[in-house]
């Protein structure tokens, strides 16, 4: 038998190594060469700019250029109002509909919980499709019926498309969330709730005293996600352009730099606006982190 | 990046079970009222499907004609085999891609970060903490993010607009490192591993042979949720694909309807598309609902 340190080398190395290697290659080398492009251009000698091509090193030009460009601007504030609206609603659905299916007695919480789930099963440019074909007036019997009511309802329009989109988003990702919170909530100890039943604790009373605070760290996860998510809408939006005029192609950051890449090749000026969506995300969701766990010290 | 202010796994999925929690409540008015607001809920997450059924069925001209929710005229059959065999089946290729890219990424990225997920948990070795934070930190950094530079660091490997460019990057699962890292302390006690090395088998042997099946309910959540994942995504192979005989469902299904304005007859088709596309998803997630929560509720109940 081998020694106990070569055996963890070779343990190490077959069981880790390969992850870490997929890691470094897929996740660790983009994030540097995102880095490294934000602050370079392409420069190509000539007079039509068709000789050789050269990378320099340009300092914050390109981050300069996206934060001054109001197109980039205005998409980061969307994308931010977006996150106020959408991440509030979906993570108190997402917690109500845990806390009713817990609530509720055993019959049908099966079926329900499974419903809720469902559409995280439909990829988002598909929901995307389906949710703009039930906006499109002539095929939405929503449009029809609430038309026989007299009210004229525009999905598309500039006002209403963002709220749009996030019903697309919540659509999707609430029934997910709800079963991160599902999951903590079933692991609470039986017996906090026998005590709270002989103390003569009331439902209202078990949700707020035992219930909410023990499934704090799961809403606090699925929060730091949702928010991450949020900032970096990109199918929907995409998939929702041809049918409203009010999505232009710099609608969100991650429209705005896939359009950078790819229509106008300017990938340097893609990877400095993506570098600045992550650390805006990151800022964020540590920002959140930190007032929860601010809170919840004092 | 520090990422000790993450709530850590132990308390989000709790340490013990309620299991045998006395069921006390009758139908009263309140049990009512609750129904009656899941029902409520569940209409409103059900009823894009419901249409999406009925709009299958309907020809291109009562898809316009006739209202949203009543079938006119059904000929869902025929709607399908138009799907299927449009522009030469190439719906059908697509469905395959979409197993292809799906099942076999799941497949190695759930055995890659369980083992991984094990490797953290049970070995003690130098920079085993860095190397869980630092992958913790990746289970933060979104794929979009990283489409773009992916896309530039394939094409200088010559691997755009191949089966390897959406594949490699779809292999990568920090979450399962996570999870299987939890799972396993709670899950796969020393005394058996010290057992098997007694015994004489590698730690390889050990792995395949043993760890593995006590880690299967983890393992088989890691693979439902990167199944998932791979199947939805849509900015990666957008970005890396551009030849349509390799692209996905979802990237097909968009760029019928994004030329539906010229071509009205791809509208019915879109349709058609993205109702196949869904049913065999569906049926997934209702028949292996309890496998999406086990990963994530036993691996702390074996704690």
């Amino acid at each position: 038998m081998k020694s106990t340190r070569t055996r963890t080398r070779i343990a190490v190395l077959g069981l880790l190594g390969p992850f870490v290697v997929l890691f470094i290659f897929t996740l660790v080398v983009p994030i540097g060469y995102a880095l490294f492009q934000s602050f370079t251009a392409t420069q190509r000698s000539g007079a039509y700019g068709n000789g050789d091509s050269s990378t320099v090193f340009v300092g914050f030009t390109n981050y300069v250029r996206a934060l001054t460009d109001p197109a980039f601007v205005a998409s980061l504030g969307r994308v931010l109002l977006f996150a106020v609206v959408q991440v509030p609603i979906m993570i108190v659905l997402a917690t109500v509909l845990a806390l009713m299916l817990d609530a509720a007695s055993a019959r049908g919480v099966r079926f329900f919980r499974s419903v809720y789930f469902l559409p995280y099963g439909v990829p988002g440019v598909v929901a995307s499709l389906l949710w703009g074909f039930l906006y499109t007036p002539g095929l939405s019997p929503i449009i029809d019926i609430s038309k026989t009511f007299g009210v004229q309802l525009d999905f598309l329009g500039s006002g209403s498309i963002l709220f749009s989109i996030a019903n697309i988003v919540i659509w999707q990702y609430a029934g997910y969330n709800m079963l991160v919170i599902v999951a903590q909530l079933k692991s609470i100890d039986a017996d906090l709730f026998e005590a709270a039943a002989i103390d003569g604790a009331n439902s209202w009373q078990v949700i707020t005293r035992i219930k909410l605070p023990l499934i704090a760290p799961a809403i606090v996860l699925t929060t730091v996600f949702t928010i991450i998510g949020t900032l970096q809408l990109f199918g929907e939006p995409l998939v929702l352009r041809p049918l409203s005029s009010a999505i232009t192609s710099s609608y969100t950051p991650n429209l705005s730099a896939y359009n950078q890449a790819f229509t106008n090749n300017n990938y340097n000026l893609a990877a400095a606006e993506s570098v600045i969506l992550a650390l805006i995300a990151c800022a964020f969701s540590f920002g959140f982190l930190k007032l929860v766990g601010r809170r919840r010290s004092s | 990046m520090t990422t000790t202010e993450l709530p850590d796994v132990e308390t989000v999925t709790g340490r013990t079970t309620r299991g045998t929690r006395v069921s006390r409540r009758r139908t009263t008015p309140g049990q009512i009222v609750l129904i009656a607001a899941l029902a409520v809920a569940a209409i409103y997450f059900l009823f894009p499907v419901y249409w999406l059924a009925i709009a299958a069925t309907k020809s291109s001209g009562s898809l316009f004609g006739s209202s949203g929710f009543l079938l006119d005229k059904p000929q869902l059959l025929s709607n399908i085999q138009n799907v299927f065999a449009y522009s030469g089946g190439i719906f059908v290729r697509w469905a395959g891609n979409s197993l292809l890219y799906s099942g076999v990424g799941a497949l190695v990225a759930t055995t890659l970060s369980i083992s991984a997920g094990y490797c953290l948990a049970k070995f003690q070795f130098r920079g085993r903490e860095f190397w869980f934070n630092v992958i913790l930190a990746g289970v933060m950094i979104p794929g979009t993010a990283l489409a773009l530079p992916l896309f530039l660091m394939m094409s200088q490997l010559g691997l755009v607009n191949t089966y390897w460019a959406v594949l490699i990057p779809s292999l990568l699962s920090p979450f399962g490192v996570y999870l299987g890292r939890i799972y396993a302390t709670a899950a796969v006690p020393d005394s058996l591993l010290e057992a098997s090395r007694l015994d004489g088998a590698g730690e390889f042997r050990i792995f395949f042979g043993l760890v593995l099946r006590l880690m299967a309910p983890a393992a088989v959540t890691v693979f439902l949720f990167q199944f998932i994942g791979i199947w939805n995504n849509y900015f990666l192979p957008l970005v890396m694909l551009s030849d349509q005989s390799l692209y996905p469902i979802t990237l097909g299904l968009v760029s019928w309807q994004s030329v539906s304005d010229r071509h009205p007859e791809l509208f019915q088709l879109a349709i058609g598309g993205a109702f196949i596309s869904v049913i065999p998803i569906m049926i997934a997630i209702i028949s292996l609902q309890k496998f999406w929560r086990a990963g994530l509720t036993e691996g702390s109940v074996k704690g």
